[in-house]
C-alpha cells in the first residue's frame, strides 16, 4: 500500500496531479482511493488531497499519518505534513517556492525546481506536472507512457488536448 | 471499463440512466457536484433540471412530478434535508415515489460542511410529522453509490414510497474506480398517477389530506403492511462477524471501512474483532444480533455522532451484550487507531 499526499496553493493543480496518479494505479489494475481536502477552503488558501494505492480492499481513505509520498508544493504543505512523513518516506518539495532548505533525518528529500521549470518550458500552470518527474525518477509506480496515456484520455475530444504535448515536455524538463 | 469517480457524480449518472425524468435541488456543500452535473445533463438525457427557489420548493417539486409518475430525485445536505421534511411528509402520504439523497455534513443547525452521521435520526423516525417511515440506503463505496442508486429507484416504485440515500460528505467528495453497470428498470403499474385523463378514464387523485377518522386510520394500517412487506423482502446487512471474535463493530458508511482498518490492527495482536454494516439503516437489521457465533462478548457501535444508531443497535440486542459506544462529531473523523484503542480498552476491562 502506498499513501500519499499531494499540497500546495490552489490553483498549483495538486488536487488534478493526484487524480492523475490515481488514475494510472487505476488503469494499472489497483485499489485506489482519491480524497480532497474539502473543508472550509479559500481561494490563494491551501489544498490537498489525499491518494490512497493498494493491491487490496482501502479501508478508510484518509491519510492523517504514516505518508509514504509527500508532493509539497508550498511552504504551509512542508510544515503540516512532513512531520506526518514515515520513516524511509520520500518528499519531493517545489524549491521554487519553498526556498528554505528542507531538512530531515529519515525522510529522503527530493527538491524539483517545478516552478521554474514550467515557466521555461512556456507555462506557469505545468508545475504539477514537472512534479511527476519525482516520481519517474524516484518510485517504481508508474513510466512516462502511463502519464501519456491517462493525459491523452482525460483530454480526449477537448482543446485542452493540444497542451498534452507542453505536459510531457515539462515532465522531460524535470527529469533532466 | 472502470472510471475513477467522484460519489456524488457516480450518484448523479447512476440516476440518469436509472431513468430519472426530472432533478430538482438547492445548492448546498457537500452536495453541489450533483445539481451541477444534474444541470449539464439532464437536458440531454431528455429530462429536465430546475434549480430550485429553496429546499421546500424542490421537494414540493419532487411531489409534482412523482405525481405526474416521473422517476425523480432531489438531493441536499443537512440543513437543507431539514427543510425539505414537510414536503417529505407528504409525498408519504400521498404514496409517491421518488429518490431523496443526503449528502450530510455535521450540525446542529448550520452545522458545518465537513462530514457527520448526525442525521440518523431524521432519516430513519420520519423527520416530519405523522406516522411513517421510508427506505434509507447507506452506501460505503462509490460503487455501492451506482449500485444503490439504481436500486432506491426500483424500491421506490415498488412500493410508492420514497427512498433516501443517505451518505457524509466524505464519500460524496472521495473517487474510486467505478464499473457503470446497466441495470434495467423494474418497471411497475403507475395507472394510479396524475398524467392527464383525455376524458378516458376517472380522474386520479393525489393528494395527503385525509379528514375522516376511518378513511386515514385504514390508509395508514395498509401503508404500515407495506412496510411490513419492504421490512421482510428489502433488509440489507453485511456481516463478517465469524466464531472466535469477542467483539462485533457496528458501523455503516465510511465509518465501516475505518474499522476495517481498526480490525486488521487488532488482528495482528491477537484481538479477534468482526463488523456489522447495516446497508439499509431503515428496515434495520435487527435479527443479526440474534444470531451472533457464541465468542462475541461485546459490541461496539462506532458513528460519526454522538451516538444514534447506537440506539437501534441496543434494540436488536435485547440486552444480551453489553453495547459500547464510540463517536466524534462536528466534522471530526476517527482514525482507525482510535477504535482499536476503544477495543482494547472494552477487551481489557472485560479482564
Amino acid at each position: 500500500m502506498t499513501r500519499m499526499i499531494f499540497s500546495g496553493y490552489g490553483g498549483q493543480g495538486v488536487l488534478t496531479l493526484g487524480e492523475i496518479v490515481a488514475t494510472i494505479a487505476m488503469k494499472k489494475g489497483k485499489h485506489v482511493t482519491w480524497m480532497p481536502s474539502y473543508g472550509p477552503e479559500m481561494r490563494g488558501g491551501t489544498a490537498n488531497c489525499a491518494v490512497i494505492i493498494s493491491d487490496k480492499v482501502i479501508g478508510s481513505p484518509i491519510v492523517l499519518s504514516n505518508i509514504d509520498i509527500l508532493v509539497a508544493m508550498n511552504q504551509p504543505s512542508v510544515d503540516k505534513f512532513l512531520p506526518l512523513v514515515s520513516p524511509g518516506g520520500l518528499a519531493m518539495v517545489n524549491s521554487s517556492i519553498v526556498t528554505d532548505k528542507v531538512k530531515s533525518d529519515n525522510v529522503d528529500i527530493l527538491e524539483i525546481d517545478a516552478t521554474n521549470i514550467a515557466v521555461q518550458v512556456g507555462n506557469l500552470r505545468v508545475a504539477n506536472m514537472v512534479m511527476l518527474a519525482g516520481f519517474l525518477k524516484n518510485t517504481d509506480l508508474f513510466n512516462l507512457d502511463d502519464i501519456t496515456d491517462v493525459l491523452e484520455q482525460r483530454f480526449e475530444g477537448s482543446r485542452s488536448k493540444d497542451l498534452i504535448p507542453l505536459n510531457i515536455k515539462a515532465i522531460q524538463a524535470g527529469m533532466a | 471499463m472502470k472510471v475513477l469517480m467522484k460519489g456524488n457524480d457516480a450518484i448523479s449518472e447512476a440516476a440518469i440512466q436509472a431513468g430519472c425524468k426530472a432533478f430538482f435541488g438547492y445548492p448546498i456543500t457537500p452536495q453541489n457536484e450533483i445539481p451541477e452535473y444534474m444541470s449539464r445533463k439532464m437536458e440531454a438525457s431528455g429530462g429536465v433540471f430546475v434549480q430550485a427557489e429553496s429546499e421546500v420548493g424542490a421537494i414540493n417539486m419532487i411531489y409534482g412530478a412523482a405525481s405526474a409518475g416521473v422517476r425523480c430525485m432531489t438531493t441536499s445536505s443537512s440543513p437543507g434535508m431539514a427543510l425539505k421534511q414537510e414536503g417529505i411528509s407528504y409525498i408519504c402520504g400521498a404514496n409517491l415515489p421518488c429518490v431523496i439523497v443526503n449528502v450530510a455534513r455535521c450540525g446542529p443547525g448550520l452545522g458545518g460542511i465537513l462530514p457527520a452521521q448526525s442525521d440518523y435520526f431524521q432519516s430513519t423516525r420520519g423527520g416530519g410529522n405523522g406516522d411513517y417511515y421510508m427506505p434509507v440506503f447507506a452506501p460505503s463505496t462509490v460503487q455501492e453509490c451506482w449500485d444503490l442508486v439504481f436500486h432506491a429507484f426500483d424500491v421506490a416504485d415498488k412500493y410508492r414510497t420514497p427512498t433516501l440515500i443517505l451518505l457524509e460528505g466524505l464519500l460524496g467528495q472521495m473517487m474510486e474506480p467505478l464499473e457503470m453497470t446497466k441495470r434495467p428498470p423494474v418497471t411497475v403499474d403507475k395507472s394510479w398517477c396524475t398524467d392527464g385523463n383525455a376524458d378516458k378514464r376517472p380522474r386520479n387523485v393525489v393528494t395527503s389530506l385525509s379528514l375522516y377518522a376511518e378513511v386515514l386510520e385504514q390508509m395508514n394500517i395498509d401503508r404500515f403492511k407495506v412496510y411490513e412487506e419492504i421490512t421482510k423482502n428489502e433488509l440489507m446487512v453485511e456481516n463478517s462477524v465469524k466464531d472466535g471474535d469477542t467483539v462485533a463493530i457496528v458501523a455503516y458508511g465510511t465509518p465501516s471501512r475505518i474499522a476495517l482498518n481498526a480490525i486488521e490492527e487488532l488482528a495482528a495482536e491477537g484481538i479477534n474483532a468482526g463488523l456489522i454494516r447495516p446497508i439499509t439503516l431503515w428496515p434495520y437489521p435487527y435479527e443479526v444480533f440474534q444470531n451472533l457465533p457464541s465468542s462475541v462478548e461485546h459490541i461496539l457501535v462506532a458513528e460519526l455522532s454522538m451516538g444514534q444508531m447506537v440506539e437501534d443497535v441496543r434494540l436488536g440486542v435485547e440486552g444480551k451484550y453489553p453495547v459500547h459506544f464510540y463517536g466524534r462529531t462536528g466534522g471530526s473523523i476517527f482514525e482507525p487507531s482510535e477504535i482499536a484503542a476503544k477495543v482494547r480498552e472494552i477487551v481489557k476491562g472485560a479482564k
